[in-house]
């Protein structure tokens, strides 16, 4: 019932969109069914909104499928291998380069050029993350940015005015503001504050700042705005850098910084992380407040064990710098409907399925008049969520993913360096320099 | 154990005059009972074998053509530290799973051979292994997890510290080996009763009568004569907990700092997330290799095939 309205909608939105350049008519053609895959469940009911208006509006049935992260790369290579791979998959930068390198990907720049696609309405760069070579592989769906979450009333009991969070400032010699109010947050079993006298840190009943296990080389949510904020950059060129400034001075001297106070007992100690995420930690309430992705604003919005509410990044040396990334669909070279494929990914793109996308918010869409309608759905639901989409809307606040070949193997070996940083049995400026000589030779 | 494959019988079928007297259709009939084993050895084993030998010789990423470098793969891993470090810890995993699954296997099936022989409580005992790996290691992850773990809470209770287990990198390994301890003992124990069942009663008599107590009696009597079954069920057992994958790939995908990066994980992650199949499949064969060696050297110092009471 519903269904017909909003076919109609959409339709009425696509050609208003298309400018009048009609889209090819299927008509007379048999019927073709796509298959397109994605991972994350939460968004699912999303896309098969936009797949069921396009259907309406192409007659091109979409089949969706999904798996979870963990197996969802498996899958694709291994269908890629075996020949049935889905026609179009959601990519993912850390993945792409190796699946366009070994031409499983098809380029979809005649088609973008043909149809004139307005590549100025998506969000900051995210179009150009998905050109190599001259080649594009995706059109950006989405967009994720960090920004701090915090218990709200952990910020109360400590007298501190949730408004100040607002301009807090960080810098790896004094920790600036930042340092204090994590120092402030942390409170021992005896009720002394980490900033008290007598503060006891082996016995800690909330930590000030908790900790994320995993990121590999990028420590996108864990730990990647302290060394950007101070002007460093990942790699020699992104995309495809072939050199990762592991050894910059920078990066190490935040990097101690993070350890330091990790030794003075306002982090959450890596043994009492759990392997379980970031979720039973902050709603037991170990930790008072974290970085995290704007693809988790549901979790910590939805709690009803603690409320939680979001701040924006300290701001360095350098300003405020957030990891930005986002996804896109692709199409895989092997398709027998290129023609089609591409007019789901076009569709995908478009503020015809964006805006569908944006009602749900679930994740902030690639297009930026969808995005603040996103933003809005979140707000008239009470949740702010400008501390992500303001430092999206500033350009020299957006560092892009780092994105380079053998991805998976550089994160491997990030990672146990990291857990050591993080485990205080390494010195983070010799082990990251041992770490760059290990990820070049990866990289060579 | 020993199978027999065909006992001589006059052939009936055979026409008169045909080589009377020798069952010669004998072996054809026993090749006839083989082939179904046989085809599913060449078919999922053999030549899987064979075709995992070959890769290990190329470079291929899955999705390009193999192409053929030799012994390449061979010369990198062995200059590849993690690979000697996930031999480290896989040998550290078997000693520790092996060694307390042994242990109190043992006991467990003295126990039930001396004390019940209640069928409840042998069926009781292998429950464990009756739960798949994987729901074993998904909910020893939320039973022993620092925040929200029920054993900690124990522990707290008990007046001790809260420990990471699975979280820290000097308690993983250990924590993943006890875990399949518990998992894997009540199945061995079962193993080792069985074998139990064959040494005869009037041994046990006659010694007690001499005034032997049970720890002479398990020492002197059971130990030596379950010698056949103890060689199997190490040397399945061992070659099974070589094989640890799924509850690193379930609770520490090979953390914390590589601690838990057991052999096959690596190879698995080598394959299959960075698609290095010539390597992992390298590695594969080395620990091919490595396991035969194992298992012979073991068969030979155990002396599998007497038995004491022959």
């Amino acid at each position: 019932m519903i269904r017909k309205p909003m076919a109609l909608l959409a339709l009425a939105v696509l050609t208003a969109a298309c400018g009048g350049t009609a889209p090819e008519t299927p008509a007379a053609k048999e019927k073709v069914t796509l298959t397109y895959s994605l991972w994350d469940p939460n968004q699912l009911p999303a896309y098969q909104e936009c797949a069921d208006a396009f259907t309406a509006s192409s007659g091109i049935e979409v089949k969706i499928t999904q798996q979870g992260w963990e197996d969802y790369w498996n899958g694709i290579t291994t269908s890629l291998v075996s020949g049935t791979a889905p026609d179009v998959i959601t990519n993912h930068v850390a993945y792409y380069p190796e699946l366009a390198a070994n031409n499983q990907l098809l380029d979809i720049e005649p088609f973008v050029a043909r149809d004139k696609v307005d590549l100025t309405r998506y969000t900051g760069d995210l179009a150009s993350l998905w050109v190599r070579d001259g080649k594009r592989y995706g059109l950006p769906q989405d967009w994720d940015t960090i920004a701090l979450v915090y218990n709200v009333k952990d910020i109360e009991d400590a007298g501190i005015d949730p408004a100040s969070l607002k301009n807090l400032t960080w810098n790896p010699s004094d920790g600036g503001t930042f340092g204090e109010l994590i120092k402030k947050l942390t409170v021992d079993a005896n009720g002394k504050r980490g900033d008290e006298a007598g503060f006891d840190k082996t016995k800690v009943a909330t930590y000030g700042w908790g900790l994320e296990q995993g990121g590999g080389v990028v420590g996108q949510t864990q730990w990647s705005w302290m060394p950007l904020s101070m002007g460093f950059q990942y790699l020699d060129k992104n995309p495809f850098g072939t050199d990762y400034k592991l050894d910059d001075p920078r990066l190490a001297e935040a990097i101690t910084w993070w350890q330091e106070q990790m030794k003075a007992g306002y982090v959450l100690p890596r043994e009492e992380a759990g392997r379980l995420g970031l979720e039973p930690m902050m709603q037991t309430n170990k930790a008072a407040l974290v970085p995290d992705g704007s693809w988790r604003i549901g979790t910590w919005a939805g709690s009803t064990e603690q409320k939680f509410a979001f701040a924006p990044l300290p701001a360095g040396p350098q300003g405020r710098k957030t990891i930005i990334n986002g996804l896109a669909p692709s199409i895989t070279a092997g398709t027998k409907h290129p023609d089609e494929a591409w007019q789901w990914v076009s569709f995908i793109g478009s503020p015809a399925c964006q805006d569908l996308v944006a009602k749900r918010a679930v994740v902030f869409p690639a297009i930026k008049t969808a995005a603040t309608t996103a933003a809005e759905t979140h707000r008239a639901k009470g949740v702010d969520v400008s501390a992500f989409t303001d430092i999206a809307a500033d350009p020299n606040s957006l560092s892009y993913y780092p994105i380079t070949g053998s991805a998976n193997e550089i994160n491997t070996e990030a990672q146990a360096v990291i857990d050591q940083i993080q485990e205080l049995k390494v010195a983070p400026a010799d082990a990251l320099k041992q770490l760059d000589a290990r990820v070049a030779d990866i990289l060579k | 154990m020993t199978l027999t494959v065909g006992r001589p019988r006059p052939a009936r079928t055979a026409p008169p005059g045909a080589r009377r007297g020798k069952p010669a259709g004998d072996p054809v009939v026993a090749w006839l009972f083989l082939l179904p084993a046989l085809i599913g050895f060449t078919v999922f084993y053999l030549a899987p074998t064979l075709r995992g030998f070959w890769i290990s010789l190329t470079d291929w990423n899955l999705l390009s053509d193999p192409e053929f470098v030799g012994l390449d793969n061979y010369r990198a891993m062995l200059a590849d530290d993690k690979f000697w470090n996930a031999l480290r810890i896989t040998a550290e995993y078997v000693v520790i799973n092996i060694g307390t699954q042994t242990v109190l296997a043992l006991a467990i099936a003295v126990l039930m051979d001396r004390l019940t022989r209640s069928v409840l409580v042998r069926a009781a005992i292998v429950v464990p292994w009756l739960v798949p790996n994987v729901t074993v290691a998904i909910v020893t992850l939320f039973m022993l997890d620092h925040n929200v773990g029920f054993v900690n809470h124990i522990l707290q209770v008990l007046g001790f510290e809260p420990q990471s287990f699975y979280g820290d990198s000097d308690q993983a390994i250990a924590t993943i080996a006890l875990v399949n301890t518990w998992r894997n003992m009540g199945y061995t124990a079962l193993l080792f009763f069985a074998g139990m069942q064959m040494i005869p009663r009037n041994l046990y008599e006659a010694a007690a009568v001499d005034g032997a107590g049970e720890w002479t009696l398990f020492r002197r009597i059971t130990l030596p004569l379950l010698r056949p079954v103890t060689v199997l069920v190490l040397v399945v057992s061992i070659i099974g907990s070589f094989q640890i994958f799924d509850t690193v790939a379930v609770t520490t995908k090979g953390g914390p700092a590589d601690a838990t990066r057991v052999i096959y994980y690596y190879i698995y992650q080598k394959a299959f997330n960075e698609f290095h199949m010539g390597y992992a499949a390298a590695m594969a064969a080395t620990l091919f290799v490595l396991l035969i060696v194992l298992t012979a050297t073991q068969m030979r110092m155990l002396r599998a095939s007497s038995s004491d009471l022959r």
